[in-house]
């Protein structure tokens, strides 16, 4: 059973490993295809200004939601998340879900395959969705695109971590409250921050780890 | 010989199409191989089908959120280039950033329907945002099974505390966003918005888990999350004409 489990670990980098590095290149390979088909090359200026904007931040970014995302996700669920991407708003919610559901832990065998199945679930389900959205695109954009339904859709993350909160911190309540505070006070207090809010992701993190190691060793969590 | 510019050419519509075949096909490859790693770990099939379920339901509601990024996106960008971003890899609220990032660059920006993209335009702003994103790409192969068998021997060394710490990361996460819902409240009555949606959702959530308990209503357990989300996003826009009709 043992050598088992670990040589399905294997397997899952083995594998993870080939098609994240081939699908990295074929995403490469779109933009190229489309210069060369249409002859038309990126404008040196606009280009570098636009990865000058774009990449320090988001590469800080993809950064922290590796270290965070993978152990959250296991191995499979990550090879597979970091591809079909949404994992904030979509893959980690709903793998973190799932787990709860059937009560098995991440870094667990259980956690890893409960993982990865929630997360190619929902990112099958994900691009179904999209494809036909955009196959409907003219009938659907005027009810989507509704100024009526705008505030709705603009308050997604506060309706999904809403419900979350209350499903992950019931459990987690003594974790739960020194990063919440501290998270609640930084962003009222200092609100321009709030627009790199992921950023702040390992330092609530870290904040919640230093908290529950003092009370762990205080035997407040048993 | 170069072919005449389209934001909605037929060729990148079928490139995407094959980009989205490939992933779909990475998505089904690593679902079977996991499944039948679960029944030789002998996890109950029905356990499985409620993973399976609890997945597809709750994936359903922030899937057509991001199709209505791809909407959004696709006025200025054409439908090709949106659809695969936030088919494969992209997300929301990043590709909605880089992509102004970059159409501000070239002078031009994503809400302006008046001016057409041009051929260059657009591959500089294909090239900018696809290159944006690689960070995950590059990393998650280098260092998950360090990072993995890093967890893994904390939780042998101390079972107990490894719990703790994964449940600490969790609430890490969960803190970051939750403080960032209140990152407007300085601005007045507007920014409380997402506080109210966000406790609406809450308030919703709980009544649901006191009905599984009460009424012992367990196939409500894969709705909750969705309903509570469902619930909140209905009622932000009383919630939202209720804050500009006070203001106003």
């Amino acid at each position: 059973m043992k050598t088992q489990v670990r040589s399905y670990d294997d397997g899952t980098h083995f594998w993870g490993r080939i098609w994240m590095w081939s699908m990295g290149i074929v995403l490469l390979m779109f933009p190229a295809a489309c210069c060369l088909y249409f002859n038309a090359w990126p404008e040196a200026n606009g280009f570098l200004k636009g990865v000058l904007a774009i990449a320090p931040m988001f590469w800080a970014v993809g950064t922290i939601e590796v270290i965070t995302y993978v152990p959250m996700l296991g191995a499979g669920g990550s090879y597979l998340g970091f591809i079909t991407g949404n994992l904030t708003n979509l893959k980690v919610p709903c793998t973190i879900t799932a787990l709860n559901k059937v009560g098995a832990k991440p870094g667990t065998p259980e956690g890893e395959v409960v993982g990865t199945i929630s997360v190619a679930v929902s990112s099958i389900v994900t691009t179904l969705i999209i494809f036909v959205g955009v196959l409907l695109i003219a009938p659907l954009t005027p009810i989507l695109d509704s100024p009526v339904l705008k505030p709705a859709f603009d308050q997604i993350l506060p309706a999904l971590f809403g419900g979350l909160g209350v499903a992950l911190i019931g459990k987690n309540l003594k974790i739960a409250i020194a990063p919440i505070i501290s998270m609640v006070v930084l962003f009222v207090c200092v609100p321009s921050l709030a627009a790199s809010g992921t950023i702040f992701v390992p330092v609530a993190a870290l904040i919640a780890i230093a908290a529950a190691r003092l009370m762990y060793k205080k035997g407040w969590l048993k | 010989m170069s072919h005449e510019f389209n934001v909605n050419s037929p060729f990148m519509f079928v490139a995407v199409g094959i980009i989205i075949v490939l992933v779909l096909a990475q998505s089904v490859f690593f679902l079977v191989r996991a499944w039948r790693q679960a029944l030789q770990l002998g996890i109950d099939k029905e356990k499985l089908k409620s993973v399976v379920k609890s997945s597809a339901v709750f994936t359903v509601v922030p899937a057509i959120s991001i199709l209505i990024g791809v909407i959004a996106l696709s006025k200025k960008l054409g439908l090709p280039l949106p659809w695969l971003r936030l088919s494969v890899i992209g997300a929301l609220t990043y590709e909605t950033a880089a992509a102004e990032a970059a159409a501000n660059a070239l002078g031009t920006s994503i809400g302006d329907a008046s001016s057409l993209l041009t051929a260059s335009q657009f591959t500089t702003i294909a090239w900018v945002m696809t290159l944006g994103i690689m960070a995950g790409v590059i990393l998650t192969p280098l260092i998950s099974k360090k990072l993995l068998s890093g967890v893994d021997k904390l939780e042998k060394r101390d079972k107990r505390w490894g719990e703790i710490l994964m449940s600490a990361l969790f609430m890490g996460m969960i803190s970051a966003f939750l403080g960032m819902i209140f990152g407007k409240v300085g601005e007045g009555l507007t920014g409380w918005i997402p506080v109210f949606v966000m406790l609406a959702s809450m308030v919703i959530m709980l009544i649901c888990a006191v009905l599984i308990k009460k009424l012992k209503a367990k196939w409500l357990e894969d709705y909750a999350l969705p309903i509570s989300m469902i619930g909140a996003m209905a009622l932000a826009i009383p919630i939202t004409n209720a804050v500009n009709a006070y203001i106003a």
